[in-house]
């Protein structure tokens, strides 16, 4: 690959790499809670459901700056992260990864929540009576019943985030080493006079990434299917 | 010592006003038309629906009294529930599935009664399989051993036959029946069923329409005229519990002793002196005023009349008493004009052999 690859090519990769596990990993949790949220009926549904899938119709320039508003070292939030945990997304990588986290959090919720509405909620009745609780229930029966959905969903994420640019850019800037991934660096190298062999490899490269994590996914999910028993 | 429910609940087309008591052992049938309120009722009982006011008791433990505050959580109530459509969890394999209640059971079954459970449904070559592969009978089985295998107090089945073709029932009543000889626990099986009913069950409850018509033991059910509406026109009939005297191997018979009558019916293979049910069509039995002589039916019982039923439409049921032993006939109103027959009337019935259905009974010393 490092044959293949300048130095600050293969960078860019393993940045892309990092920010879009940590972002999707970060944000699996917080989906399969919305998700279940957003399975069962309760006021202001619609809202939060709206909320949720705000990310995807709006553009991501946009979320880049509403990112800014809110963890930017001025505002309020990003000040009091700052002094009592030490924590800035500012221009840092980490800042990538919150943008990319929330820009493909729609992604997640939306293919895990399919998966749980698939759930006979039958079963948990039948589990209920053989004595487990909500837990159980959700450990035992749930859980394992949507793992496909939730494995679809956490890589359709991971391709998406490794193409997050607009949000990316506006928030945590263009740093090499530092948050400038794949996208970024495409970018860079087709504004700099004489980068075209290198845009062109990371273009390469993007495509083959993004391909693969689709095929993975629908890979896995037919796996886990049949793990499932359907 | 019973099962003890009355509860009042209102959906929003759907009230229900139910109170009956069942015995606590053996089988008690929920029967009623589809739609009437059964599989609300046992819900109730398992836990899963919350009525709006009522009392659930079993064996003196109170389960529900929302009036007294109390509601055991459904995974509490030590109540198996076999659905009609089992609800196996898919992604487990079968000996999982059996796992799963007796893993959290407070109190489990003892290893070699789990196993004579498991054996009693002949569910030892389904272990690694998932319940994909299974079929809707084989299903069934291992529901109703998920079920059991966690000890519970109560059983309650809800129409666990409905979702099988009628090949499937057959293969699968054979289970029910041991089941109901063997297993130590009282039985609520929900069917709108009355072949199923009369061949299971010992005790009763007609539900219609969200009240419970009437409750009682199967036979006594059965003959009451005035439910017949209710317990099927059609199918409508008496169950008689008799003993078997002899058989005759020279033509095939069985002779059954039902009170102080002799019946005679096609060869059953049942030995001698066990107990066998009958259960014997209205539609099936013809009246005489007269003992008829040449005639190809093999029972001929004297009996009084003792009730006339009349509706409208071309039947009249009648209810006669022969020594102790209620046997129903449907008859035209034309006959009974013809024959004038009345209550105290002596009347034969003539009860065709081929016509008589015979299930094995439970055994005496299991009944109270």
């Amino acid at each position: 690959m490092t044959a293949l690859l300048a130095p600050a090519e293969f960078e860019a990769l393993l940045l892309s790499l990092k920010v879009s596990l940590v972002a999707v990993g970060c944000a699996l949790p917080v989906a399969v809670a919305l998700a279940l949220l957003l399975s069962r009926s309760f006021p202001g549904r619609a809202i939060l459901d709206a909320l949720v899938h705000l990310p995807i119709v709006l553009p991501p320039v946009v979320m880049g700056y509403l990112l800014l508003l809110t963890f930017g070292l001025k505002a309020p939030l990003g000040a009091w992260l700052d002094a009592t945990f030490g924590i800035r997304f500012m221009f840092s990588w980490t800042g990538a990864a919150l943008a990319a986290g929330l820009i493909t959090l729609p992604f997640q919720v939306r293919a895990i929540r399919l998966a749980l509405e698939a759930i006979d909620p039958g079963l948990m009745q039948a589990a209920e009576t053989l004595g487990a609780g909500p837990l159980d229930r959700f450990a035992s029966i749930t859980l394992p019943l949507a793992a496909p959905g939730i494995l679809a969903g956490a890589i359709t994420a991971f391709a998406a985030s490794l193409g997050e640019f607009g949000a990316i850019i506006t928030f945590v800037s263009n740093i090499p080493g530092e948050t400038r991934t794949l996208p970024l660096a495409i970018y860079t190298a087709i504004q700099t006079p004489g980068g075209e062999a290198a845009a062109a490899r990371l273009v390469v490269l993007a495509m083959a990434l993004a391909f693969a994590g689709l095929i993975l996914s629908e890979f896995a999910a037919a796996r886990l299917k049949r793990l499932a028993g359907r | 010592m019973s099962i003890e429910v009355s509860f009042r609940h209102a959906f929003a087309d759907f009230a229900l006003d139910v109170a009956f008591r069942a015995p606590e052992d053996g089988v008690t049938a929920l029967f009623g038309p589809s739609g009437c309120g059964k599989t609300t009722i046992i819900n109730v009982i398992a836990g899963l629906v919350r009525p709006a006011s009522g009392q659930v008791r079993i064996g003196g433990q109170t389960l529900l009294d929302t009036a007294g505050g109390i509601d055991v959580a459904a995974r509490r109530r030590r109540i198996g529930y076999v659905f009609q459509d089992a609800r196996l969890f898919p992604h487990m394999s079968v000996a999982r599935n059996l796992a799963f209640g007796a893993r959290r059971a407070a109190s489990p079954l003892p290893g070699p009664e789990a196993e004579r459970i498991v054996s009693l449904l002949g569910l030892e070559n389904l272990q690694a399989r998932l319940p994909l592969n299974l079929s809707g009978g084989e299903r069934q089985r291992v529901a109703l051993g998920r079920a059991l295998l966690a000890n519970p107090s109560l059983l309650l089945l809800d129409e666990p036959l409905a979702a099988l073709d009628s090949s499937r029932k057959d293969n699968i009543l054979p289970y029910l029946e041991r089941l109901r000889d063997e297993a130590r626990i009282p039985i609520l099986y929900v069917s709108h069923s009355i072949d199923e009913v009369t061949r299971l069950a010992n005790a009763m409850v007609v539900v219609n329409d969200g009240t419970v018509a009437a409750s009682g033991a199967v036979d006594e059910i059965m003959s009451r005229l005035d439910l017949f509406p209710l317990t099927g026109r059609f199918e409508a009939g008496a169950v008689l519990e008799g003993l078997v005297s002899r058989h005759l191997p020279d033509v095939s018979m069985t002779e059954i002793a039902v009170g102080a009558s002799r019946l005679l019916v096609p060869r059953t293979q049942a030995p001698e002196g066990s107990r066998v049910r009958l259960r014997v069509r209205a539609r099936d039995v013809m009246l005489a005023t007269a003992p008829p002589t040449s005639i190809s039916a093999n029972n001929v019982i004297e009996g009084t009349v003792q009730a006339v039923r009349e509706d409208a439409g071309p039947y009249v049921d009648v209810r006669i008493d022969c020594a102790g032993v209620a046997l129903l006939a449907r008859i035209t109103k034309l006959s009974r004009f013809r024959l004038s027959i009345g209550e105290g009337r002596k009347v034969w019935a003539l009860v065709k052999s081929v016509s008589v259905e015979r299930t094995p009974a439970r055994a005496e010393s299991e009944r109270r």
